[in-house]
């Protein structure tokens, strides 16, 4: 009797869902043919603004739901073509910029797309100044002048006004960005709350006239987009995207393999060969803008040695770590423009020798015993590329301590310069060499004061003649004479810079092998779902 | 007697009347105490939890305007958090915000905090309630059969099983359990709440996926739900089994050296009612604590199995928070848990007066 009892229980718990599952048995995999279910880590997502919006998830969402004023062509990244504007001149020597704007676009509302929504959006990035309001205020642009600067002349056409003169081509990149998104101003301002321009609304909403609509987003866990029927560039094949976040690299694994997701985009190296030795999956590998590299504080009279500086570019097993540990997650790139960026240096001089690294130490006349710190954020492969390094510096005759911590924490060390050496990772904010070399090489006021808190200022680099070149290049309208003066600045910091600059990243996607047109291009906002057809 | 009875009584109450009134006065005490146990428990709470995610060395600002932020953008964010006022001012200010039911906005979702918990929370209940149902459904009929069949296979079985629940790593065992019954046997769905078909078609009410689906009158919705916790909820179900299944041996074999129960065996009682009715009527107590905090741990939300299982419960929620310096997500979540231990443990006091007459 009493085990009569003792079985019955446990028949109650495990029989009847057995049952169930002979029985009945979940529904089979499979995604629908007209979706596109996308596994990937999202939780950087926090809006999806276009004024506000500078995480690589939102922003790759965001590109997907607004038309920019200019974009980048998904055939051939380099070159740029029209999105909401179908032409542009350049007036005054590059002073000033008129854009044509496409005749017939239409917003998902239904409004038409004018040149009012053009200056209105631009200016709204301007007057809510969140955080990649810079990428635009940096042409002079302030809450206060604005609207007088950018503004619709005609219908069909809105002019803008530099404050701050710049190279155009640098303009008109940075108007290709996400903050150059054209917002529908007539529905954003129906939510409008206490003079907000609907910045409270539109954080979770979309307002564009891109390819996909927001369905619904649901932070932590995933984001929906309905195709945009009337999108300009032709209705996307798919119907629906749904981007699921799955934090875990083995569960984006299974769910891929047994055809739960269309796209894996977080796997590591072994999990990618596993799958792309059946024809059921392929592989999309593509170079984007993202730098690692080993920042070294000049406060430190170690670091500031320039032989030292040296010693260590010598002391990196370049080209084992990518063989051996990232394997095809990074290439070996020793300058801050990546491969593809244009004005890129492609030189990379710099390869294990550890003889040359003790003579160069030897001669520096740092002395016997040389200790350093070295931040890492405490995820892979950061912490093993840390652990590689460590091993050969320590070869070289440098002891290094590694202080693993949550990313947040290793960046908050390092924006207060405290670190000895930290491996960081950069991305660019827009495509042009602007971006990147402004942060690079970049540092108006070394002081502890200093407000301008580029990586050359996080490393205490103090290099008032260069940042003035950084400056100007900028500004030079003659595309050689820019693309020649990146590429001394590029030499000058590789040589001799306060860093150790090592790979770029390849972001490898995994694609069942139904699934085709699905771009990725150079930076976190360039992936297109548009033209994704599954077979 | 009645002289004496009327002086001590002047108002001339009757004997139930001053009863009656000690007991008003007692549940009164009672109630009053308990509320100010709940408060002075979330108020200690509310103060660790603001002070240790203040003096982390991460930047708060990081997780609300990013790396990149000019400095005035940063400026503006830490006067509207409050952030540039001295940390007591900070706390007081927040706790003035919560006295008036506001828990503040979640840094990485843009949501009121309630918004979130509310949407969070429901995913972990539903995840632990059935783990917990599986837990002591298995749990204590393995545990009484373990004493009983004490030193014998059954004991020997039972014992590592249960070590292997206690040793083998969730995350592990979750990973396992997908590949093998998602994966290759394709028995159950896979991670996720529900499947994406239905992932948009489905209306929230109270947030409980089976409940939900079941008011959508949506028969295939719901089986889908079932099919995705059945996993999820076994793994952490066999977590919660093997404390459960230990714990009762134990209880079960100290109470089984008693005199009473060889009394019983003597009186000739059958076994059965020795083992169900006396011996574990008289363990009841600890086996509801025992219950309520394995309950109660997996209510605070199990980070691993969320993880693997892409479950968006309130584990996962706090734990990205937390890394993410979103103070007021963490401190928000946090008043949830304390609830939670709070309610759970009232519900224990609660039971025991059901099952131990001497409680009552």
């Amino acid at each position: 009797m009493q085990r009569r009892t003792m079985l019955t229980a446990m028949a109650l718990s495990v029989g009847v869902p057995a049952t169930l599952a002979a029985g009945l048995g979940p529904a089979g995999a499979a995604t629908p043919p007209d979706t596109l279910v996308i596994a990937k880590n999202i939780d950087d997502m926090i809006t999806l603004d276009p004024a506000e919006c500078f995480e690589f998830s939102g922003g790759e969402i965001v590109a997907q739901m607004y038309t920019r004023l200019v974009m980048l062509d998904p055939k051939d990244f380099s070159q740029l073509i029209g999105g909401v504007a179908e032409s542009w001149e350049v007036l005054d020597d590059g002073g000033r910029l008129a854009f044509k704007i496409r005749p017939d676009l239409k917003f998902h509302s239904g409004n038409p797309v004018t040149a009012e929504d053009v200056a209105w959006s631009l200016q709204r990035v301007v007057i809510l100044d969140k955080t990649p309001a810079f990428i635009l205020t940096q042409f002079g642009w302030t809450a206060d002048n604005v609207k007088e600067h950018v503004k619709a002349t005609a219908p069909d056409r809105v002019e803008l006004t530099l404050v701050n003169r710049f190279a155009p081509t640098l303009v008109l990149n940075a108007l290709s960005a996400g903050v150059g998104s054209i917002v529908d101003s007539k529905l954003v301002l129906e939510h409008e709350a206490d003079g907000d321009l609907g910045y409270g609304w539109l954080k979770n909403q979309s307002a564009g006239s891109g390819a996909f609509r927001l369905l619904a987003w649901k932070a932590k866990d995933a984001v929906a987009l309905e195709a945009n029927p009337d999108f300009y560039l032709g209705a996307p094949a798919i119907k629906r995207v749904i981007v699921r976040h799955i934090g875990e690299p083995a569960t984006q694994l299974l769910l891929v393999e047994k055809g739960d997701a269309d796209i894996a985009r977080n796997l590591s190296p072994d999990q990618i060969a596993k799958l792309t030795a059946s024809p059921d999956f392929k592989l999309l590998a593509q170079p984007k803008q993202s730098i690692l590299y080993i920042g070294l504080n000049q406060k430190n009279p170690l670091l500031a040695n320039p032989k030292v500086r040296e010693a260590l570019r010598w002391a990196v097993d370049y080209e084992g770590l990518v063989t051996n540990l990232l394997k095809g997650q990074w290439q070996v790139h020793q300058s801050f423009l990546g491969d593809g960026m244009f004005g890129a240096l492609n030189d990379s001089p710099y390869r294990l020798d550890i003889e040359k690294a003790k003579a160069l130490l030897a001669e520096s006349g740092a002395g016997p015993e040389l200790k350093i710190t070295f931040d890492v954020p405490n995820t892979s492969p950061y912490i093993d590329i840390a652990q590689a390094i460590q091993g050969s510096f320590g070869q070289a005759g440098v002891t290094v301590e590694l202080i693993q911590s949550d990313q947040k924490q290793v960046l908050t060390k390092y924006r207060a310069r405290n670190h000895d050496m930290v491996l960081m990772y950069w991305s660019p904010d827009y495509l042009d060499p602007h971006s990147t070399t402004d942060y690079f090489a970049n540092n108006p006021d070394n002081s502890d004061e200093g407000t301008a808190k580029t990586i050359a200022w996080r490393n205490a680099w103090d290099i008032p003649e260069l940042s003035e070149r950084a400056g100007e290049a900028a500004l030079e309208i003659d595309p050689e004479a820019r693309e020649q003066a990146y590429l001394d600045i590029q030499k000058e910091v590789q040589a001799s810079g306060a860093y150790i600059l090592m790979f770029q990243q390849v972001e490898n996607s995994v694609l069942r092998a139904n699934v085709s047109g699905y771009v990725s291009g150079p930076t976190f906002d360039t992936v297109t779902y548009a033209g994704v057809t599954k077979s | 007697m009645a002289v004496a009875s009327e002086q001590d009584n002047p108002a001339g109450l009757t004997r139930e009347e001053p009863r009656a009134h000690s007991a008003l006065r007692r549940l009164s005490g009672r109630a009053l105490s308990l509320i100010a146990s709940v408060v002075l428990t979330v108020f200690g709470l509310l103060v660790v939890t603001f002070f240790i995610g203040r003096v982390m060395p991460v930047d708060p600002l990081l997780a609300v305007v990013g790396d990149r932020a000019p400095e005035h953008v940063r400026a503006q964010a830490a006067t509207e958090l409050g952030l540039d006022l001295p940390l007591w001012r900070q706390f007081l200010r927040y706790l003035g915000e919560i006295l008036q039911g506001d828990f503040g906005n979640s840094v990485l979702s843009g949501q009121p905090v309630l918004t979130d918990i509310a949407r969070f929370f429901p995913a972990t209940l539903e995840l632990a309630t059935a783990a917990t149902l599986i837990g002591v459904c298995l749990g204590v009929p393995l545990g009484v059969l373990a004493a009983t069949r004490h030193g014998q296979w059954p004991d020997q079985v039972i014992r590592v099983v249960a070590l292997a629940g206690y040793s083998v790593p969730v995350f592990w065992l979750g990973l396992v359990g997908l590949l093998v019954f998602y994966a290759e046997l394709g028995w159950v769905a896979g991670p996720g709440r529900i499947d994406v078909v239905y992932e948009y078609t489905i209306e929230p009410v109270i947030g409980l996926m089976l409940v939900d689906t079941l008011l959508a009158g949506d028969g295939a919705a719901f089986l889908d739900a079932f099919w995705h916790l059945v996993l999820p909820a076994s793994v952490l179900g066999y977590l919660s089994l093997a404390y459960i299944t230990r714990m009762t041996r134990s209880l079960m074999l100290a109470e089984l050296g008693q005199e009473y129960v060889i009394a019983a065996r003597v009186k000739g009682l059958p076994e059965r009612l020795v083992i169900w009715r006396h011996v574990l009527g008289n363990i009841m107590v600890p086996l509801i604590t025992t219950i309520a905090l394995s309950y109660a741990y997996l209510l605070e939300g199990a980070v691993l199995t969320e993880t693997v299982f892409a479950w968006p419960g309130l584990g996962l929620y706090i734990t990205q928070s937390l890394f993410s310096a979103d103070l007021t997500a963490v401190l928000g979540a946090t008043i949830v848990i304390g609830l939670v231990f709070i309610g759970l443990n009232l519900l224990s006091d609660l039971l025991y007066t059901l099952v131990d007459p001497r409680a009552r």
